[in-house]
């Protein structure tokens, strides 16, 4: 086991971030402790090859009761690595996302938009020997909420990693180019560093492109790296 | 460094049926659910319980809470996490949105001390709506007084905090549980790591 490389706060949002309001009273206001990395942080889940199913990877398949989804099939598609470009073999990846309409499966979601019985929104898959991993899904549509006046979330897709370690946990949100909300959209904007930034857009990519099938896009994801020297004991 | 990191995003208001589906009642499998420890794991066997707080007082219904723990004997689980394992997993997830009382549970055993801590803990993960990055904190145990004293990371931090990090054992008619709540903001907020 190593340790990893603190986390590099410049590529990342405040806890409290005002134009996102639900920071507010939900960041902490004090600044987090640091400790000495050691074997807590250094270890993490691995996770049972039964954890993904056959067609988990397939959102375009795994919600359908009677029909296809609607919407613009696409398949996303990159490699999990490091901040020194190793890459992350046998990681899990799970994704969530809204459908088509800018609706969510989940309970809570209000929105006046229709559900897709054929489009549940969510599936995980492990990176292969290469870091690499796949979804194929349904582009999600925008949706409003209740930020601020007329606030509407780009479209957007939720990823979460656990990474080799504790300590590399990472819950992310993927975006796609072009996309005229983002520059309006204080989740978005939470990060500062505006090159940290434009590494939550996916790349639209033609090689990845499904002939008849399903626009491709690319989306890396970087987790800290490791530290060079085995952990002390 | 050749790479930036990319930059972590809030897990906002809808993560149950794509994170927590099994406890939300969606038709999706689990990699991970409240139990981290099965009846078939070695150690005492406790129940860890609390509530999450914002900046109001208000208790949050849809935060997500983590756990990563050694095992009774002080080790961490190399072995695949899975659901259907009835001994000891390591892992832990639980949504605040389905508990009446909007508490996070974690059915699990006390673990024992890892090999450069000087008190058993549990490594906890804060995620919810109004988070751009989630928080790391640690519960530790109240009944461990004279190996807190002791604990690196626990003594790191200042005296008049350290209360926040400590869960309260209760014996209930269904077992032992450990309460601890985590307040975002004020007076009590709870002590998170930059890990």
């Amino acid at each position: 086991m190593s340790t990893f490389k603190p986390r590099d706060w410049g590529s990342h949002a405040p806890y409290i971030a005002p134009g996102y309001k639900s920071t507010i009273l939900r960041g902490p206001t004090q600044a987090p402790l640091a400790i000495k990395s050691g074997v807590s942080e250094g270890t993490g889940p691995r996770f049972a090859p039964a954890s993904v199913r056959e067609l988990d990877f397939d959102l375009t398949k795994n919600g359908v009761v009677n029909g296809e989804p609607l919407g613009e099939r696409i398949v996303v598609h990159g490699r999990v690595m490091d901040t020194d470009g190793r890459p992350q073999p046998n990681i899990l990846v799970e994704i969530w996302q809204a459908n088509a309409a800018g609706r969510y499966v989940h309970k809570v979601d209000q929105h006046d938009a229709p559900l897709d019985p054929n489009f549940r929104g969510s599936g995980r898959c492990f990176t292969d020997d290469q870091g690499n991993y796949k979804f194929y899904t349904i582009k999600p549509g925008a949706y409003p909420w209740g930020n601020h006046f007329n606030a509407w979330r780009p479209n957007h897709i939720h990823i979460s990693l656990f990474g080799p370690g504790f300590a590399t946990r990472l819950v992310t949100q993927m975006y796609f180019p072009g996309d005229p909300l983002l520059d309006l959209d204080p989740i978005f904007l939470g990060t500062e560093d505006a090159a940290a930034r434009e590494r939550l857009i996916a790349k639209f990519s033609i090689e990845a492109t499904e002939e008849g099938f399903a626009l491709g896009y690319q989306f890396d994801i970087v987790l800290r790296g490791r530290n060079g020297t085995p952990m002390e004991n | 460094m050749a790479y930036g990191e990319t930059p972590s995003q809030t897990v906002g208001p809808y993560f149950a049926y794509g994170l927590t589906a099994g406890q939300y009642a969606y038709d999706f499998t689990d990699i991970a659910d409240p139990t981290v420890a099965g009846p078939d794991a070695a150690g005492e066997h406790i129940r860890i319980t609390g509530t999450v707080f914002d900046g109001e007082g208000n208790p949050v219904n849809d935060a997500m809470i983590e756990i990563w723990q050694a095992d009774a004997n002080g080790v961490y689980s190399e072995k695949p996490v899975d659901v259907s394992e009835t001994g000891f997993r390591g892992l832990g997830r639980c949504g605040t949105g389905t508990d009446a009382k909007l508490r996070f549970w974690f059915d699990t055993v006390k673990p024992g001390v890892v090999e450069d801590a000087g008190a058993p803990f549990v490594n906890v993960i804060v995620f919810m709506r109004g988070m751009l990055v989630h928080a790391f904190t640690r519960f530790y145990f109240d009944d461990e007084a004279e190996l807190n004293a002791k604990d690196p990371v626990l003594q790191s931090v200042p005296a008049d905090r350290r209360d926040t990090l400590i869960a309260k054992r209760v014996e209930t008619p269904t077992g032992i549980e450990y309460r601890i709540d985590i307040h975002m903001q004020g007076d009590a907020e709870t002590v998170f790591f930059d890990v």
